[in-house]
């Protein structure tokens, strides 16, 4: 789960971290009584879950409070790559004169905790990786220990931070450590750390991703959960408790993100899939694009209705897809294990009395009571339900369908 | 003689009296694994259909020689359950629960790799050697008996593999789910040595998908170490950046951990790569022909 920058802030202050101080508006009206109350110039800045704010004009100093309602009423509704502004965080703004950058990674790759740290902060940290590598200063924590105050110190020393800031800069580290081994954090990331001309260090941004796995001891961050920032169709699947992820053709290079792949899939996403398991899931959703390049007829979402799905959840996942305007198809690809292909079939049969829908589904089934699956598809033989062999002849069957095939 | 499961297998299942844990357990016993203990902490003394009830792992290996143990208890306690696992001197520890935090997991890994001990999972499907012993929720129904080693982050990605390697006359030696979460007990590198070695292992499928570096690290110790022959399947070209797809460990960050990275860097290191589950399995069937 990401958290927005002053969510970030927040635990960042809890742990000791110095932030400066700041206050959430949802309106302008709010922005101005935000710039009131923190009585200097601030900093009006976009809460998105994407970066780049500052070049698409999320971010702008305001000297009074006018020009902090102002900067609000332009910032508030736009479109941040794909990304609408409902949230802004007011902030005292800061005097900088210089800035760092401090990141604590989850090594997928080493099993440990990765620090990083560069007195080349404000940039692109993937650019400071490759251009000067000298100047990241990377040290991997035993999770068993944790972090030791030798590792900070050395750190500081390794990025040449001055040496009457390293006092700062090694408690901040060891805070953020604090912060990242606590609240179970997959990254917890400060761009930039800045120190004002006074000589304090102050962290200026936050980037702060939490393990969804570990919510569940931290009730007060899973209520971070901005539910309106997703789309309203990964909402309700959301609150259904389905693992639902919409396949969009937006938010490449040039809108942003990154450049597009050549595989992408580019064409109409009329076709909605559902599998059992991530990997098939996943899997499907390749087939599908690739049967269906040649006509442009491809993949509306990944559903995973998990292990050991029931008639239940079968037929609510059947309902979220229908939420999609766009779908003329549906896929169900269906590999039971601990699922039972018996209870897949009759929560096809259940979704298909309850939704009362004519949508075409074309359903796979294989593994664990597949066949009594089949037999009782057959027997009620419902004539929108299309049964196939394999997979590929699914996922061709699909495609044909959602090209006006009967 | 097959890896990992196998007839020197003793199988003590903590979490044994749960609705999950009970039928899983005897569905691995009727199997033909050895299943010789099940551990409920408070429940040591019953027995769940013949198959005594211990209240510590300590107490299953020490009165039933228990050497392997499988894990399916609720994610919040499962950490715990690993650790007596591995405190009682079992050398193989095969976790199916999900949903376990990504720290846990990275102390429990640090923890059990200077000890030695072989871990799957967590958020895996388990290990079956087709005949001789099933520990975990794999259905072995799928799976013929042969000389194919089979590796994968996902369950029913690899059932799927099983039955196109089925339908081509193939049959498995070995089928490994090492699980997909971030950080697993055991990379494909550690399957993959083992059925370098294993007699009874021709050739090896491996099946990955998007999120880490583990494929392109295998791709490295294959091209360099092995010398039979790998076949290879990614899962997720049409995965967005940035999303979870499902297993917590399936996630592109930035442009790292694509699936179309991956599929280039086997290939790049001569290992072919499968478009779809279906052409994988040819490829497979190609190479033992």
């Amino acid at each position: 789960m990401d958290l927005y920058e002053y969510q970030g802030k927040q635990l960042f202050a809890r742990f000791g971290i110095p932030v400066s101080d700041g206050l959430v508006a949802t309106t302008p009206e709010e922005a101005r009584a935000a710039a009131e109350q923190l009585s200097d110039p601030v900093m009006v800045k976009a809460q998105v879950l994407v970066g780049g704010r500052g070049k698409a004009g999320g971010i702008k100093y305001a000297a009074t409070p006018d020009d902090a309602e102002q900067h609000a009423r332009a910032i508030l509704g736009m479109d941040i790559r794909g990304h609408v502004v409902r949230r802004l965080w007011i902030e005292r703004a800061s005097d900088i004169e210089r800035e760092y950058y401090l990141s604590i990674t989850f090594d997928r790759g080493a099993k440990r905790p990765l620090l990083m740290l560069t007195t080349a902060g404000g940039i692109e940290i993937e650019q400071v990786a490759e251009e000067t590598p000298e100047k990241l200063a990377r040290l991997h924590v035993d999770p068993l220990t944790g972090l030791l105050p030798f590792h900070a110190r050395r750190l500081c020393f390794a990025a040449g931070i001055p040496s009457d800031e390293v006092k700062q800069v090694t408690a901040i580290i060891e805070r953020a450590y604090e912060a990242f081994v606590e609240t179970d954090a997959m990254l917890v990331e400060i761009n930039p750390l800045i120190v004002t001309p006074d000589g304090i260090v102050r962290a200026l941004d936050s980037k702060y991703t939490v393990d969804d796995n570990a919510l569940f001891r931290h009730p007060d961050i899973a209520e971070m959960r901005d539910t309106s920032a997703a789309n309203e169709q990964e909402q309700l699947a959301r609150e259904k408790g389905v693992n639902f992820v919409k396949l969009e053709n937006a938010g490449w290079e040039p809108d942003g993100g990154e450049p597009k792949p050549a595989h992408w899939f580019d064409g109409s996403r009329d076709i909605g899939t559902l599998a059992n398991g991530a990997g098939l899931a996943m899997s499907t959703i390749d087939v599908v694009a690739d049967a269906g390049r040649a006509s442009g007829h491809g993949p509306a979402n990944f559903l995973d209705v998990g292990g050991g799905a029931n008639a239940e959840s079968i037929a609510t996942a059947i309902g979220v897809l229908l939420e999609d305007p766009n779908v003329r198809v549906v896929l169900f690809n269906v590999f039971g294990g601990i699922t039972r292909g018996d209870e897949v079939a009759q929560g096809i049969l259940t979704a298909l009395e309850r939704l009362g829908t004519d949508m075409p589904i074309v359903v796979r089934l294989d593994g664990t009571n597949a066949e009594e699956g089949r037999a009782m598809l057959a027997a009620a033989a419902p004539p929108n339900v299309h049964v196939e062999a394999t997979m590929l002849g699914a996922a061709e069957r699909a495609v044909a369908l959602a090209g006006g095939e009967a | 003689m097959a890896i990992i499961v196998t007839e020197q297998t003793r199988l003590v299942v903590q979490g044994i009296t749960g609705r999950e844990g009970s039928f899983h357990a005897l569905r691995n016993r009727d199997y033909g694994t050895q299943l010789v203990a099940g551990v409920t902490p408070g429940k040591g003394g019953q027995d769940v259909d013949g198959v005594p009830v211990f209240d510590t792992v300590a107490d299953a290996v020490r009165e039933r020689g228990a050497n392997t143990s499988m894990v399916f208890v609720p994610p919040r306690f499962a950490a715990d359950a690993i650790y007596e696992a591995v405190d009682a001197g079992c050398e193989t520890v095969i976790c199916i629960t999900e949903g376990i935090p990504a720290h846990e997991m990275l102390r429990i890994y640090n923890y059990i790799r200077p000890r030695g001990v072989t871990m799957l999972g967590p958020n895996c499907p388990g290990a079956l050697s087709p005949g001789i012993a099933n520990v975990g929720i794999i259905p072995a129904q799928v799976f013929a008996q042969g000389r194919i080693g089979l590796v994968s982050r996902s369950g029913t990605l690899t059932y799927q593999i099983g039955k196109e390697l089925a339908d081509l006359g193939l049959g498995n030696s070995t089928i490994v789910g090492i699980g997909g979460d971030p950080i697993v007990g055991s990379s494909f590198i550690d399957v993959l040595e083992r059925f370098e070695v294993d007699p009874e292992t021709d050739l090896v499928v491996m099946v990955g998908e998007i999120g880490g570096d583990e494929e392109e690290k295998a791709g490295d110790y294959i091209a360099g170490w092995m010398t039979k022959p790998v076949v290879a399947y990614i899962a997720g070209f049409q995965a967005p950046p940035g999303k979870t797809m499902g297993h917590a460990g399936a996630i592109i960050s930035g442009s790292s951990g694509t699936a179309a990275g991956k599929k280039a860097a086997l290939e790049a290191r001569g290992i072919p790569v499968g478009e779809s589950p279906t052409a994988a399995a040819r490829l497979a069937a190609e190479r033992v022909a």
